[in-house]
């Protein structure tokens, strides 16, 4: 399970690594989004992963080995959140700055680097 | 105790209230009259923590490592005061520097959202906590930085946001391979595990993920390069309230996170910091000295002064650490001036680019006194703040034996003052233009200069009195290179 | 999208998707749920009416608009901290009242609920305003 998951970080890194060096300022947001995740998926991964267990059953202490850490699952439900806002904000900057511009190249971002 | 968790809260009832107000001219005073409340508050926080030593609150009574716990330290206090201090001049500057179209956007509210992640992340005891602030921080300036929604706006928006995303990115990566090693984000408990720790080793992939994160933050040297292409481009009310605050967050993490609890390999990660602090600040000033556009000089400003601080954090005996926290506290009161002062330039002739302006000094002392005191804090001149921040770190890095650091912030010192002399002899000394004569006015009234006197008289009397000042932050450096009186005071030992 | 099936089945989609964010509102101190998902569910039913009608309509049709939204599940969450202040306690400490209903009955109510209303009223009026900047005609 865990190698899996681990090959699965991986590999979002790698595409949303790629994403973001694109031109195109839709790429470059879908590439935050692989990332964003790809980091949610890591902090679980490394807080570690209990396969099958919830973290509280029916309100009972249980063994504390058998079920899994709920702290991690209340990190990562917050960062999926704080994700959620930024990518909203994302789409809305980038839909904004297409209906004034018409661009979608990250290229022509840069009328305002002339010394 | 309740009252740590109010520079959290008064913000938060402001930004109630201003979702309530919809009239322009009170949502000015109201905010007004908050920030003076949180100054109010932090200097009452400041006195009682120089009794108390730390003072600590458990929210909703669950006690460290379980629950988040807020912490106020001498270093946190200290922040506090001069956050309110510089929230309370930005208020009242923004009342004449903001044209109506930007008012309408809600300026006040996000500027309380701003100052609630600022203070949330001075004064919580909680890794994660302190990245939710971070994201407070950064949403709201997000919307700050696009206020206008011109092409300009939105192009810096762009920059801005994509650096500082995938930072913080790097800083959940790091939080979570934090927890999982050691099993705990209370800053306390991790510190009181890992202060004799052996297998410092794997304490390093987390500490490199957070180094870039708050490198991202703060703009020191090969990850600066958001702030030089945004800074110049949003409202100046924006651009000054940045400049003050952001990037010493970054500062203020950085100092937190090497002294509490990374602090396994101090061979090797300081003298990286070391390097990092010896770029930022030559490469900043060089860069600040081809523009002539005074936004873009002083970005570039903001980060050669960030490598003084991290120098401070690189020497790490506690009079070097003590030199960058006077250094923080006198680099945000001087830089927010700066920019507010180039607003005022911009209004009075109608541009921020400095070969179109000129001949202020005779039309207007009362701005050309305001500029040149921050101006003369920033290089470094005596009697004003500058000089004793600069005089602490650079004695302290002989103190250590670090030669060359301390030659290269010497000589960085007179890359500002030729900066800061271009703006003066440009802006100030130069006669008018002629083929820009049209846009000059004159006239400057009491609410548009009154936020520069103020803060220009703060970085004076940090000058005057300076030994006191001292005193007390040499007593928060100690607090911070002997982190035992924290861990036992939050972790109720 | 003007499909009739789909007006027709978002007044009884809307119902169930309201009912079970009040349930997830109610059930959630001690199990899973809670003001966050229940704000999100009462959320997706304006998502709903949005899809089956336009997104400006859906938001003319709600009675409180979604500024007013925040700005009162923001003020509850600050009154919710007020008991615990008042007894002495640290922030946030949680309070219980027991208000006896009848013989053998009563109703918890306590601090940590009051905070999960305002909760859930400032989730449901972020995520209407989040969708209204995507959907911007």
């Amino acid at each position: 399970m865990e190698i899996i998951l681990a090959i699965l970080t991986g590999v979002l890194y790698t595409a949303g690594v790629y994403m973001l060096l694109r031109r195109s300022i839709l790429k470059f947001i879908i590439g935050i989004i692989f990332l964003s995740n790809a980091t949610n998926l890591l902090v679980f991964l490394a807080a570690g992963i209990v396969q099958g267990s919830p973290a509280f059953v029916d309100g009972k202490a249980a063994d504390s080995s058998l079920i899994a850490d709920p702290l991690p699952q209340a990190l990562v439900l917050t960062a999926i959140v704080i994700g959620l806002g930024i990518i909203v904000f994302t789409l809305a900057l980038k839909y904004k700055y297409f209906q004034l511009t018409g661009t979608d190249d990250l290229d022509q971002v840069k009328q305002t680097d002339k010394p | 105790m309740n009252a740590i968790a109010l520079p959290i809260l008064i913000p938060l009832i402001m930004m109630v209230i201003l979702m309530i107000v919809r009239n322009n001219k009170a949502a000015q005073w109201i905010s007004s009259a908050g920030t003076i409340a949180l100054f109010v508050l932090s200097v009452y926080l400041l006195l009682e923590v120089n009794q108390k030593e730390v003072m600590v609150l458990y929210l909703g009574g669950w006690e460290a490592p379980f629950g988040i716990t807020l912490v106020i330290d001498r270093l946190s206090a200290v922040m506090l005061s001069t956050t309110a201090l510089i929230g309370f001049a930005i208020a009242v500057y923004a009342t004449k520097f903001f044209t109506p179209a930007h008012r309408e956007s809600r300026f006040y509210f996000f500027f309380f959202a701003l100052l609630m992640g600022v203070n949330g992340a001075f004064i919580t005891g909680d890794v994660f906590n302190l990245y939710v602030w971070f994201e407070v921080m950064l949403m709201s300036s997000f919307v700050l930085i696009t206020l206008g929604s011109k092409r300009a706006q939105l192009e810096g928006a762009i920059k801005y946001l994509a650096l500082n995303l995938i930072g913080s990115m790097f800083f959940l990566a790091g939080l979570g391979l934090l927890y999982g090693k050691t099993g705990t984000l209370n800053m306390a408990h991790l510190a009181q595990i890992l202060i004799d720790d052996r297998n410092a080793i794997l304490m390093n992939t987390s500490a490199v993920l957070f180094f870039i994160a708050f490198g991202i933050k703060a703009a020191v040297f090969p990850l600066f390069f958001w702030l030089p292409a945004s800074y110049h481009t949003p409202n100046i009310t924006v651009s000054s309230l940045f400049a003050g605050l952001l990037t010493k967050v970054g500062v203020y993490a950085l100092i937190r996170f090497f002294t509490l609890f990374f602090v396994q390999e101090p061979a090797f990660w300081h003298n990286l910091l070391l390097v990092i602090a010896g770029f930022t600040m030559v490469i900043g000033g060089m860069s600040a000295s081809i523009y002539y556009d005074s936004r873009r000089i002083l970005s570039y400003h903001i980060i050669s002064q960030i490598g003084y601080m991290v120098m401070g954090l690189g020497i790490f005996t506690p009079l070097a650490i003590a030199g960058a926290i006077f250094f923080t506290i006198h680099n945000m009161l001087a830089k927010t001036n700066v920019f507010l002062v180039a607003g005022i330039i911009r209004k009075l002739r109608g541009s921020f680019d400095l070969k179109k302006v000129g001949g202020l000094f005779n039309s207007n002392p009362a701005v050309a006194v305001v500029f040149i005191i921050p101006g003369l804090a920033l290089a470094g001149v005596p009697p004003v703040s500058g000089f004793f921040a600069k005089f602490i770190l650079i004695k302290a890095g002989f103190d250590a034996g670090q030669y060359l650091i301390s030659g290269v912030a010497i000589l960085t010192g007179m890359l500002t003052l030729y900066s800061m002399i271009k703006i003066w002899n440009e802006a100030f000394l130069k006669a008018q233009p002629k083929e820009y004569e049209k846009e000059v006015k004159t006239r400057v009234t009491f609410a548009e200069i009154f936020p520069s006197a103020l803060l220009a008289m703060a970085s004076l009397l940090l000058g005057i009195f300076a030994s006191p000042v001292f005193n007390y932050i040499m007593k928060a450096a100690e607090q911070l290179s002997d982190p035992v009186n924290y861990i036992t005071s939050v972790l109720n030992l | 999208m003007n499909s009739v099936i789909l007006k027709i089945a978002s007044r009884y989609v809307r119902l169930i998707l309201f009912s079970a964010a009040i349930f997830a509102l109610l059930r959630g101190h001690n199990l899973p749920g809670g003001g966050f998902i229940g704000g999100l569910l009462a959320g997706l039913a304006v998502v709903y009416k949005g899809f089956a009608y336009t997104f400006r309509e859906a938001r003319q049709s709600m009675r409180l608009k979604p500024e007013f939204l925040i700005a009162s599940g923001l003020s509850i969450v600050l009154l919710s901290m007020i008991p615990g202040i008042l007894n002495g306690k640290n922030l946030m400490h949680g309070i219980w009242y027991k208000i006896p209903l009848g013989e053998a009955m009563e109703i918890k109510i306590g601090t940590p609920f009051i905070f999960d209303i305002g909760v859930f009223l400032t989730v449901i009026g972020v995520t209407v305003i989040f969708l209204l900047v995507l959907n911007r005609e």
